[in-house]
């Protein structure tokens, strides 16, 4: 399983996704500049999380018009699965390529603190190292995870089991509609999430909930 | 447009600038003619107190500030520490106190933002952040705007650029209410062969500006942060900078991908006095002039004269002298980032700082005067008055479990979580203690089993009280709090905030609390190696109290066996290190007396350096040997305040003792300094009585154990730690939301 992480001017949990990634699978990632021409042949595209662009505009906004989005689109229509995390997910939603939009916290603060996740779909490439309603630890660190999708989009996305995850035990800390902390594409290949799993995966993070994320994906 | 740079210099407009007539008449002396208007303003910026530290510098001096793992002391952008296996730890604190009051978010994002370029500036990846903030009392009118703004700017900033907020503090006191204080830290770790300063070496080589473009925010800045406050604040918000983390965060990863190619041969940022302090710093220390074209600054707004862009302080811009060599390669990696890349000037070798604007030379000074021959001060200073001591039986009574719920819920010392849940707290994914503990602490990238710890520390009341005890007791505190973790403390940083140095009585403060730090960084072995002055944080004369913050680093060889502050297990023994015979005793200043009878009397609590060294490094070695299981340092509220933290952060109980014939509120509310709550197992406790305790010379009673989901202290009714918990979360949000206005 080869994978490669994009990063965008702005960025700035690459290096945590990457050693999450050469951590867990041992081998390192490409690491692909948004300029670049080409992304290597990979089977997983990453996109980490951090203020591409310094949000300006809206969160996630300019990264999605950049040309290296159409090759990625391109990758996942083919089948390569792609990820999203934090920033990514926000990246991921303003192209298109998941359903739903993210909005400021509604507490308007930007939030860090761990939360309670509840595996909602472990039947996918991603989830597959969790038991079906298996609750998780995980931390979260965001000013625009406010989870939005008008009520048609919210009915197919609940129906056709693309939430990933969902917040769990109250600890929804943005507002999120449907508690909805990760959801998939139709075809369940790409997936955004605002949870940090790669800021828990050893002992030193103080748990190891966020492995079996990657652990299961580099190994597909 | 026009611009007249040979306007008349009246006294007007020499008071304008912050320079009083005798050093006017002292740039007459050196230069033989009367200054340009642009040479005017060079000469504001370098001369006012923020850059020149004119109040403090003989004091300054008397610090200890070398060690056997002190690389670089005070007088580089930040100080350089060994780590060992060829890393360093560069770190320095800085203020933004006058910005932050005018325009929080910005006054504070710029703080971390000038911190950051500091630390990153001598090529080190900035690794931790933290910040100490006093605001007025909760009731003032303003409090919660600069609350809230001062906290969303620390967090839009540090947050953007991805360093982790590991620590830091913040009070409240109305002492405040006409002058916040933003006290920013950084920290970043370099390979010690690779350290960058600012030295610029070699006659006629490319003077390069990097980063964002200058505009016209921030002029006059560090002159105004170098007076006080009067009515006429609303029109100082002009000078606040405004912050672009976007940009620091490609000028990081630009400037890190540069310096590894060697072609920097010296930098510095542009912080306060912008392009002025920059090009001077760097040819006055390399015996070297430097000629600037400002021409070819690349500026945001139309039509900026000479002396705006010699006194901009827009942020996110570097000054770099290159190896003309590997000129293309700089630029094509900036060009990559999408930063401006100017040459906009060189190295000279007549030691003259000269300015060039379409063609006019607008500054022609001696580069090297403009520094060396900064004014400096012996200003006069009275000894401050200890205030008497308590009287031995002037104790105010309380029920204990009603006392130790009100401190907990305390503007003061209640839960700061509201705070610091706005600060990415783990990017990077090394941070191993997060703030709410003693210190933060996060792995050293790379190693197997090193980590760092860091805090922030100084209790502004008992320098207020006697400057001399109170500026011991924050060195004290900090190095405790280090110690707490299991770290080695390794060296300090300090930021000095006081009031008007011209007044006789806080220039005092100033000597004897600078005596105080001075005293306990050479009994602790724990040298100053960077810092900042803010003088004059006073509005229409009243002053703040007098707050030296220190900022400490440690290191701990092998993080397994670090501790946190929770308690860490049932049915462990507590022990409480360094205390006096009757546990607790000294009331005078303390948070008991303040915060529940409104008292500020009595003397602070002394030092005993010999004592603080004695105790703490035996509770060091106990950490080490694996025998603590927790550790926490008795500070504000004492004993009671210290065991309910613990309780709360371990999510257990306890059950304390209480002498048999002394009163309880000394004994679980005085502050005396030089005290460890630790818990260990009971195996572990018998050895630690029989092997240890009988050569220790340091008392340590067994005062409890842990257990249950209450505190019991003494005789007092057992408090759920639940009940706890609400008292020590309830205050900030509550606060926040506006529901608290009367305290």
């Amino acid at each position: 399983m080869k994978a490669a992480v994009v990063v965008f001017p702005g960025l700035n949990r690459d290096r945590d996704m990457i050693a999450a990634l050469t951590k867990i699978g041992g081998e390192a990632p490409a690491v692909v500049w948004h300029k670049d021409a080409e992304i290597p042949k990979v089977d997983l595209i990453v996109i980490p999380g951090g203020f591409s662009y310094g949000d300006y505009l809206r969160v996630g906004a300019i990264a999605a018009r950049s040309p290296v989005m159409q090759t990625i689109r391109e990758r996942a229509a083919q089948g390569v699965k792609v990820m999203g995390v934090c920033n990514g997910f926000q990246i991921l939603s303003e192209s298109g390529l998941v359903p739903g939009v993210l909005m400021r916290n509604a507490s308007l603060r930007f939030v860090c603190r761990e939360v309670k996740l509840s595996v909602e779909n472990a039947d996918t490439d991603f989830t597959r190292g969790y038991a079906q309603g298996q609750i998780i630890r995980c931390p979260v660190a965001h000013h625009d995870g406010n989870y939005f999708a008008d009520a048609e989009t919210l009915r197919a996305v609940e129906g056709n089991g693309q939430v990933a995850f969902r917040y769990a035990e109250g600890t929804n800390p943005n507002g999120s509609i449907n508690d909805i902390a990760g959801v998939f594409n139709a075809s369940r290949n790409v997936l955004g999430l605002m949870p940090h799993p790669e800021n828990l995966i050893e002992a030193a993070h103080g748990g190891t909930d966020g492995r079996a994320l990657f652990a299961t994906l580099l190994a597909a | 447009m026009t611009f007249n740079n040979h306007i008349a210099i009246t006294p007007e407009l020499v008071a304008d600038h912050g320079l009083k007539l005798d050093e006017y008449q002292k740039i007459l002396q050196l230069i033989g003619r009367p200054p340009t208007y642009t040479e005017l303003g060079i000469f504001s910026a370098m001369w006012n107190e923020h850059c020149s530290y004119k109040s403090s510098k003989k004091w300054l001096r008397t610090l200890p500030t070398s060690g056997e793992r002190v690389i670089q002391g005070p007088g580089e952008n930040a100080g350089v520490v060994d780590i060992g296996d060829g890393q360093a730890i560069v770190f320095k604190m800085e203020s933004h106190n006058h910005p932050s009051y005018i325009e929080p978010y910005q006054g504070a994002a710029t703080g971390v933002g000038g911190i950051l370029r500091d630390v990153f500036t001598m090529g080190a990846r900035p690794v931790a952040a933290m910040n100490a903030l006093r605001f007025g009392a909760p009731e003032h009118e303003k409090t919660r705007h600069l609350v809230a703004g001062v906290v969303a700017g620390i967090g839009g900033y540090g947050n953007s650029f991805g360093v982790p907020t590991v620590g830091g503090e913040v009070e409240f006191d109305e002492r405040y209410n006409g002058n916040i204080l933003v006290n920013a830290f950084a920290a970043g770790l370099a390979d010690t062969d690779k350290i960058f300063y600012s030295k610029a070496r070699g006659v006629g080589l490319p003077v390069v500006y990097l980063g964002a473009k200058t505009g016209r925010d921030g002029v006059g800045g560090a002159t105004m942060a170098s007076a006080e406050f009067g009515d006429d604040i609303e029109e100082k918000r002009p000078t606040v900078q405004v912050g672009d983390p976007f940009t620091e965060k490609r000028l990081l990863e630009a400037c890190l991908e540069l310096m590894a190619t060697g072609a920097v041969i010296a930098i510095q940022d542009m912080g306060a006095a912008g392009l002025t302090s920059s090009s001077v710093e760097m040819g006055a220390k390399g015996d070297l002039g430097i000629e600037l074209n400002l021409d070819m600054v690349p500026t945001r707004e139309e039509g900026m004269t000479p002396y705006e862009m010699m006194l901009s302080e827009s942020q996110e811009r570097m000054l770099m002298v290159l190896n003309p060599d590997k000129e293309a390669i700089a630029r094509a990696m900036f060009d990559k980032w999408e930063l401006d890349f100017a040459t906009v000037g060189h190295t000279t070798d007549d030691l003259r700082f000269r300015v060039i604007w379409k063609g006019e030379e607008v500054a022609n000074l001696p580069i090297k005067d403009l520094g060396d021959q900064a004014p400096e001060y012996d200003r006069p200073w009275i000894a401050p008055v200890p205030p008497r001591p308590l009287a031995a039986d002037d104790i105010p009574q309380m029920d204990v479990a009603d006392a130790l719920l009100r401190l907990l819920g305390s503007p003061n010392l209640s839960s700061r979580r509201w705070v610091y849940e706005q600060y990415d707290t783990l990017i990077q994914g090394n941070s191993l203690q997060r703030p709410g503990g003693d210190a933060g602490v996060i792995r050293v990238e790379g190693h197997p089993t090193k980590a760092l710890a860091f805090t922030s520390d100084v209790t502004p009341r008992y320098c207020e009280a006697d400057a001399y005890e109170g500026g011991k007791q924050a060195v004290a505190e900090c190095w405790r709090n280090l110690t707490a973790t299991g770290a080695d403390p390794l060296a300090a940083t300090d930021n000095l905030n006081f009031g008007n140095p011209e007044r006789p009585e806080i220039m005092g403060q100033l000597v004897h609390a600078i005596k105080g730090i001075g005293d306990a960084c050479r009994a602790l072995g724990f040298p100053i190696v960077s810092g900042n002055v803010s003088l004059y944080n006073e509005t229409n004369g009243r002053g703040i109290m007098p707050t030296p913050t220190i900022g400490g680093v440690g290191l701990i060889p092998d993080w397994s066996k670090m501790v946190r502050a929770g308690f860490a297990g049932e049915d462990q023994p507590i022990l409480l290190f360094g205390a006096p015979d009757w546990w607790g005793t000294h009331l005078g200043q303390s948070v008991y007396l303040r915060e529940i009878f409104g008292r500020k009397d009595g003397t602070p609590p002394p030092v005993n350096l010999e004592h603080e060294k004695k105790v703490g490094d035996l509770v060091r070695i106990l950490i080490r040997d694996g025998i603590a299981t927790a550790v926490h340092d008795l500070s504000d509220g004492g004993l009671a305040i210290g065991l309910a933290e613990m309780a709360l952060a371990g999510g257990i109980g306890a059950t304390v003792n209480q002498l048999d014939d002394g009163d309880p509120i000394p004994l679980f509310f005085g502050e005396d300094q030089g005290r460890y709550l630790v818990t260990m197992t009971r195996d572990n406790l018998e050895k630690f009585y029989a092997d240890i305790y009988p050569y220790a010379g340091v008392f340590a009673p067994w005062i409890g154990t842990t257990g249950g989901d209450s505190l019991t202290l003494g005789e007092a009714r057992p408090v759920p730690v639940s009940e706890l918990r609400a008292a020590h979360e309830g205050w900030f949000p509550t606060f926040m939301a506006g529901e608290i206005t009367e305290v």
